[in-house]
């Protein structure tokens, strides 16, 4: 294969050869080649296959808005799916295959796919596949679709940096206007960041023969060299992707091969758009195929690479600034032929390799065909950040309108082609000063595509959306232009449109006889190119992603053999040793009816309010009366929302006339917290009412059981804690080795409780203690499933378990406030409304099975009898009681309350069981243990 | 019309597809029609179309402010389910299900209802209670539903991490095997299409800037192409139902919120079903074209505007990496958002509007798209008949004055 | 990501805040009678308006509830104010 590249010129390091594969095939580049110009520098032509068509395909530009050569790059065991050639920077060893090709994209399988093309059409599928079924062909096109292969096995490196930055004027674009917009602003005494996507800064400045009577090299380094002199900093390599809300720029900076880029979230007060512009694709026969290409993406190749992009060239174009290019060319060796698109119908000859172009007057052999329709300016960030586009008849081009806020746009992005005045209104942008946009010098004939003919004339190469494909879509009334790019898939391939979005508003409106701009155009959406989904992951993984909670005693919990596991965000001992669970579990459940059980509840709300509105604020937050409450009292409560629906269930403590300890739920305390802080500030008077979440601040150990009293009396606090003295649902305060510890008579489990609290610090020591203690009275810790049973055997609810989004609080058999607490009280409207008076609401009732039945499951229906069943509740918790001997369950029946003694039908996976429902206290229902005397 | 088929298509590739017909007109807005439908996105078109079909009422107009299925119709995941707690919600949504099933066949244009099944994680042992309260409640309501383990789920959807070292481990779910996916586009084209054939008037680029009063009642409404009388008029405008109220006099219990959605670019297949993993806040589909499509919750900001932003971005997208690792190098080709009409039980709104003459279909939040064929079919009856079907009662607008919300979140934890 | 400032702290990651309520919502007087009609309205009645719009948010990470002005559309904040400062 002869070599396309240039003995001399380009940015490559002729010094520094590289050995890479494709398809199978070795070859050699040099340092500073990306897969695409090496290929090309080697004679390759074919480097993929359209997505539909299977047509052979070589590269159409030179970087981003490459829709053809998309391969699975390899390199160092790493497998990256749908890299573009164009932008992959070439690697020793690098192993490249083509994608949706098989077994090489000189050679597909599929190819012959291209014979059926009028029968695949645009929008082929909306039209049959109906009969008989949609999903006897599916499999089939599904495995037929995709590009690049992801293989299950997990890259490590998907951490990416994150970097949240700012400057004062952010240039988008390393380009000539980029680079000196920058150093304008730079020494202006502005703070400035200049992103580019290249590697290598300088835009398209390497096709030209000097800047400012420099050679580009020299020049681009002594922009370089004044910007950073100036202060201002550079990101090679960095891909300004999106504008978002409050002019956030989401930049990825790429990495080595393989490893995730750097995300940075910059805020500039000013930025300056600088993103160039592109060549407009031709539509005429065959212009898809390998060798056809973009003029100024060869200018690209012969500038950056030293490639040649071929030696026989026809070059088709419009307008005079494709004459610079040619000259450079015909300057490098090549024979030019100049086609006229306008007044000529061309048609291209061949099939994997160019023959000729044939013009319709005459054949002219070449092997290359450089197409350029005119220069569109990339205007993606300006769209995004909600700036508006004019049409330029001059031009033909869509060219920055109104500007957004804080942006601005300079050199070809701008409209502004021409190097001199690009730089004068870029100099002028960047040092603040006023621009109006410079005259152009581009002529430029407009371009009507040529409808009707039986060729087919390619728009969007990577989907094969031709222009037949748009005629037809337009026969078809698919005219609004979001129709035409959906119906057709125009611009929707990974180029997002680069170089098929104005050929194909071209042609919609030459079908429909409008000028351009009647036809509108799509939205431009982020990002500006495809980034790995790993940009946005950072390094915020596995517990980093939702923190759980850590106990003070997870140590001692740890040391313990305790099984850790999550809790409402928590992570908590659920039971403590190796093996069986469920054994642990029974035994623990056992042992604190028997002796007692310790328990870590630590996590339990600690949130104090104060103040003198303390009291009528927490009458007005919690559906029970608060107001009577006497010091050293705890109360039981729930709060509801303004819904009435039961949001959270757990005792008030008063501490004293102005001061009170709320004890909400464990996942519910951030909750209860911001709910409390909300009525507090937006209806109240903030300066009377205080709110200190305490929660983390506190460890609580609880002793429940029979011997709970011995072990607590134990600890040596000098309380007196007989019934008497300390009866349930108080409190009192006592001294544990000098601190304070608040120990509460409050009970989750139905037995004589204890809940001791201490400053998180002295945790350990007291639960040494406690552990010590109860290990005369043949007590030990218990984790929370142990507890769960307790509380369900007493016939305690769990809030989101035994309570679900419609539950109020008389649902719950707690119906006295609402009878007859006067004050208002949040929720208190909603529990008069109709649904809320209903009779057959879903009620909290015990259930009760049959005499050495297992227990029934938890998420079980209870069903209506006869006919086809319904619904008319559930079971909400369900366990083995190793106490009684016997299953407890709860559950909330429609009615439930009211059918107390009644048996029904309970539904599991289709099989039936009955149950009878009693009230839910399965456990000392007298009370008798609970205030144990 | 053209009929398609695979029988007409061969025909049409023969002859350079110039016999295709126009998939619907474009027709100028008469001066009266017997239902004037605002909104020309699925719920309007579907609406439109059995209107017609079942009512037999033609004089219809659908007035559309852009282009028909540029709203929410257009930028949805595409997620098609029924997988509900209450029967109430059983009820709508299956019944949407069923039609989607019939659509292709019934419109004669293929949209591409693809049935592999929406799979919800459980990832704890209290979700994997929920999951079964969940699984049977499907079950009693007709509902087609697996309870599946962790082991099934693994060989279902190998590329999802069900270990215990991912952050939310997977101990099983729920899947409905008929639930999966659509083609947007394709349904709002082909109820534009069906509606057309049988003499709908689909109006498009016809804004609507006021109503036209007569003694408290709606009699029409003023629009961008002149005023035209309406014996009726609907509102199926999701994402602008509160700026539309506000023209007309009426209020809404509705927030709008931005709503995102992202696409990869395409890749083999490794992904047959649509997956929600609750905790991580994230599920994911594969198109057929090989796309990944992606989604979560609402933003956090209430937003009329429809674009997406970052946080978002990194919450949905980070989540899928940490679910399915082996995606993180897929590359993400396009993100994007819609306005959804958010309401306190992220339940529809289906019924009169309180001002006389105008009923509404919106407050569809985050699924209409998969409630497009009985939005239509139900709102159709209404706008027919003035009463309700047994199915679309509970979705009045009164019950937010009654108390009888149908808050499936409430129940089952499923993020709509 | 969106920047808003809280009066208290200064600006900050949208993601830090919580959105409370439309502003201007008063709860009626419950130890009245209160009718079906009113208390719907208060509980779910939104103005939800696109544009201009005023609205409770909660800054959580120091827990102060203000109102915020902004625009629902371009999304920029317009003010932001103190709560007590408004009530007095």
């Amino acid at each position: 294969m002869t070599s396309f590249r240039m003995p001399t010129g380009g940015l490559i390091d002729r010094t520094q050869p590289i050995s890479f594969t494709f398809d199978g095939t070795a070859y050699q580049g040099f340092a500073g080649d990306t897969l695409a110009s090496a290929l090309l520098a080697n004679g390759v032509r074919v480097m993929g296959r359209s997505f539909k068509y299977h047509r052979p395909r070589s590269v159409w530009g030179a970087w981003v808005d490459e829709p053809n050569a998309i391969m699975t790059v390899s390199l160092d065991g790493r497998d990256l799916p749908n890299c573009l050639a164009t932008t992959t920077p070439l690697e020793d060893g690098m192993q490249a295959r083509s994608v949706n090709a098989w077994p090489s994209a000189q050679f597909d399988i599929k190819g012959g796919l291209d014979l059926f093309h009028r029968w695949l059409a645009a929008g082929f599928y909306y039209k049959t596949f109906i009969w008989p079924d949609w999903h006897l062909f599916e499999p089939s096109i599904r495995r037929m679709a995709g590009l690049g292969a992801v293989s299950h096995d997990v890259l490590d490196g998907y951490m990416s940096d994150q970097i949240h930055d700012r400057c004062d004027v952010l240039v988008v674009g390393g380009g000539p206007a980029g680079l000196v917009a920058a150093v304008a602003a730079a020494q202006s005494g502005q703070q400035v960041v200049l992103v580019d996507d290249h590697p290598t800064l300088g835009g398209s400045g390497y096709q030209y023969d000097r800047i400012e009577d420099m050679d580009p090299q020299g020049w681009v380094a002594a922009q370089v060299q004044a910007l950073t002199a100036a202060g201002g900093r550079l990101l090679r390599g960095t891909t300004a992707f999106g504008v978002y809300d409050h002019g956030l720029v989401g930049l990825a900076e790429a990495g080595p091969f393989g490893t995730a880029p750097r995300l940075w979230r910059m805020r500039a007060d000013r930025i300056i758009l600088a993103s160039g512009a592109l060549d407009r694709q031709i539509t005429f026969a065959n212009n898809d195929r390998p060798g056809v290409m973009s003029l100024f993406g060869a200018a690209e190749y012969l500038a950056r690479y030293g490639v040649m992009a071929g030696r026989d060239i026809a070059v088709l174009s419009n307008h005079s600034f494709a004459d610079r290019v040619t000259q450079r060319l015909t300057d490098a060796g090549a024979r030019i032929v100049p086609v006229d698109p306008v007044t000529d119908t061309p048609r291209v000859i061949g099939v994997k390799t160019l023959k000729a172009i044939d013009t319709g007057t005459r054949t002219h052999p070449v092997d290359t065909v450089l197409v350029s329709g005119g220069v569109t300016p990339l205007v993606h960030l300006w769209r995004h950040a909600g700036g508006k586009l004019d049409w330029c008849d001059q031009r033909q081009a869509f060219v920055p309108g109104a500007a957004p806020k804080g942006m601005v746009a300079v050199g070809a992005a701008n409209g502004t082609f021409d190097l001199e005045p690009a730089l004068e209104e870029a100099r002028g942008v960047g040092a603040a000063e006023t621009t109006t946009r410079p005259s152009c010098s581009i002529k430029l004939t407009r371009l009507v595509p040529k409808l009707g003919t039986t060729a087919r004339q390619w728009i969007d190469l990577q989907h094969d959306v031709t222009l037949k494909d748009i005629e037809m879509a337009a026969r078809e009334n698919y005219v609004s232009v979001e129709h035409l790019k959906r119906y057709t898939t125009l611009g929707m391939a990974s180029d997002q449109g680069k170089t098929s979005n104005m050929a194909g508003l071209a042609a919609m409106a030459a079908v429909q006889d409008v000028a351009l701009p009647e036809v509108g155009t799509t939205t431009f959406r982020p990002p500006f190119v495809p980034i790995p989904l790993e940009t946005y992951h950072g390094r915020i993984s596995g517990e980093l992603r939702n923190p759980v909670k850590r106990l003070p005693l997870e140590a001692r919990h740890r040391a313990a053999d305790a099984a850790l596991c999550e809790y409402g965000g928590w992570l908590r001992p659920g039971w403590y040793g190796s093996g069986d669970p469920k054994q642990h579990i029974q035994a623990e459940a056992k042992m604190a009816r028997e002796t007692a059980g310790i328990l870590d509840g630590s996590p339990l709300g600690k949130i104090e309010v104060m103040g003198p509105d303390a009291e009528a604020f927490l009458n007005f937050v919690y559906y029970n009366t608060i107001r009577t409450m006497k010091p050293g009292q705890i109360r039981y409560g729930f709060m509801l929302t303004e819904g009435g629906i039961v949001y959270d269930d757990g005792v008030v403590s008063r501490v004293g006339q102005n001061r009170f300890i709320v004890s909400c739920s464990s996942s519910h305390v951030d909750g209860v917290r911001a709910h409390l802080e909300a009525w507090r500030q937006d209806g109240n008077d903030p300066d009377r009412i205080f709110v200190h979440d305490l929660t983390q601040h506190w460890a609580t150990v609880t002793v429940t059981g029979p011997k709970a009293r011995d072990l607590v009396g134990a600890l040596g606090l000098e309380v007196d804690l007989s019934a008497a003295a300390f009866p349930h649902m108080t409190f009192r305060e006592a001294r544990f080795h000098g601190h304070t510890v608040r120990i509460a008579r409050v009970s989750f489990s139905g037995d004589l409780c204890y809940e001791m609290s201490i400053r998180a610090s002295q945790a350990e020591r007291l639960w040494d203690a406690v552990v010590a203690a109860g290990q005369a009275v043949g007590a030990a810790p218990i984790g929370i499933e142990a507890m769960s049973i307790l509380r369900a055997e007493k016939g305690y609810i769990i809030i989101g378990k035994d309570t679900d989004g419609e539950t109020m609080p008389h649902d719950l058999g707690v119906s006295a406030p609402r009878d007859r607490k006067t004050a208002a009280y949040i929720g208190d409207r909603s529990l008069q409304s109709e649904t809320a008076q209903e009779a057959c609401r879903k009620t909290l009732v015990g259930l009760a099975v049959a005499e050495g039945d297992a227990p029934l499951v938890t998420g079980a229906h209870a069903i209506t009898t006869g006919g086809s069943p319904r619904s008319v509740g559930y079971v909400t918790s369900s366990y083995f009681s190793p106490f009684l001997g016997h299953p407890v369950a709860m559950g909330l029946i429609e009615g439930g309350a009211a059918r107390i003694g009644e048996t029904i039908e309970v539904w599991h996976d289709g099989e039936r069981r009955t149950a009878t429902l009693c009230a839910p206290c399965f456990y000392d229902p007298d009370g008798g243990r609970l205030h144990a005397g | 019309m053209t009929q398609y088929s695979a029988f007409r298509l061969f025909r049409e590739g023969l002859r350079g597809h110039k016999g295709w017909g126009k998939a619907w007109r474009s027709p100028t807005l008469q001066r009266a029609y017997d239902v004037v439908i605002i909104g020309g996105g699925g719920h309007g078109l579907a609406t439109a179309y059995y209107l017609a079909r079942n009512h037999g009422i033609r004089r219809v107009a659908v007035l559309e402010k852009g282009w028909l299925g540029g709203g929410n119709t257009g930028r949805n995941t595409t997620a098609i389910r029924s997988n509900y707690f209450y029967p109430e919600s059983a009820a709508l949504y299956d019944l949407s299900v069923r039609l989607y099933e019939g659509l292709s066949k019934e419109l004669n244009y293929n949209v591409m209802f693809s049935q592999r099944g929406m799979l919800v994680c459980a990832h704890s042992e209290h979700d994997m209670e929920m999951a079964t309260r969940q699984y049977n409640a499907m079950r009693l309501n007709g509902i087609d539903a697996e309870l599946l383990t962790r082991e099934e789920i693994r060989k279902r959807v190998p590329i999802l991490n069900v270990s215990d070292t991912a952050r939310f481990p997977v101990h099983g779910g729920v899947n409905q095997p008929r639930g999966g996916t659509g083609r947007h586009d394709a349904v709002a084209w082909g109820y534009a299409r069906a509606a057309d054939r049988l003499g709908v008037d689909i109006i498009q680029n016809c804004e609507v800037q006021g109503f036209v009063m007569e003694a408290g009642r709606c009699v029409g409404v003023q629009t961008s192409h002149g005023e035209v009388r309406a014996g009726v008029v609907g509102a199926a405008v999701a994402g602008h139902s509160s700026v539309l109220g506000q023209l007309a006099g009426y209020d809404l219990p509705i927030h709008s919120y931005a709503l995102q959605a992202f696409v990869s670019e395409p890749i083999k297949p490794v992904l047959d079903t649509v997956v929600l993993a609750p905790a991580y806040g994230t599920y994911v589909s594969q198109s057929d074209k090989g796309g990944l499509v992606l989604g979560g919750g609402l933003d956090r900001v209430p937003s009329y505007g429809q674009r997406g932003n970052m946080p978002v971005q990194e919450g949905v997208i980070g989540s899928l990496i940490e679910m399915m690792p082996a995606l993180a190098k897929v590359k993400l080709l396009r993100h994007w958002g819609g306005i959804v009409d958010v309401t306190p039980d992220s339940s529809p709104i289906l019924g009169p509007s309180g001002v006389d003459g105008i009923y509404l279909n919106c407050g569809w939040g985050t699924g209409g798209f998969k409630a497009i064929p009985a939005g239509g079919y139900l709102f159709a009856h209404l706008l027919a008949t003035g009463q309700h079907t047994d199915i679309s009662r509970p979705f009045d607008l009164s019950r937010f004055k009654t108390g009888r919300l149908v808050d499936e979140s409430a129940a089952s934890g499923i993020a709509h | 990501m969106q920047i808003f400032t809280c009066p208290f702290c200064g600006p900050r990651d949208e993601r830090e805040f919580h959105f409370v309520a439309e502003q201007g919502k008063v709860r009626p007087d419950t130890t009245q009678s209160v009718s079906d009609a009113d208390w719907a309205a208060y509980l779910h009645t939104q103005r939800n308006e696109k544009g201009r719009v005023r609205e409770v948010w909660m800054h959580t990470t120091c827990d102060e509830v203000f109102v915020m002005e902004r625009h629902s559309v371009s999304m920029e904040v317009l003010a932001t104010t103190a709560l007590r400062k408004e009530s007095t």
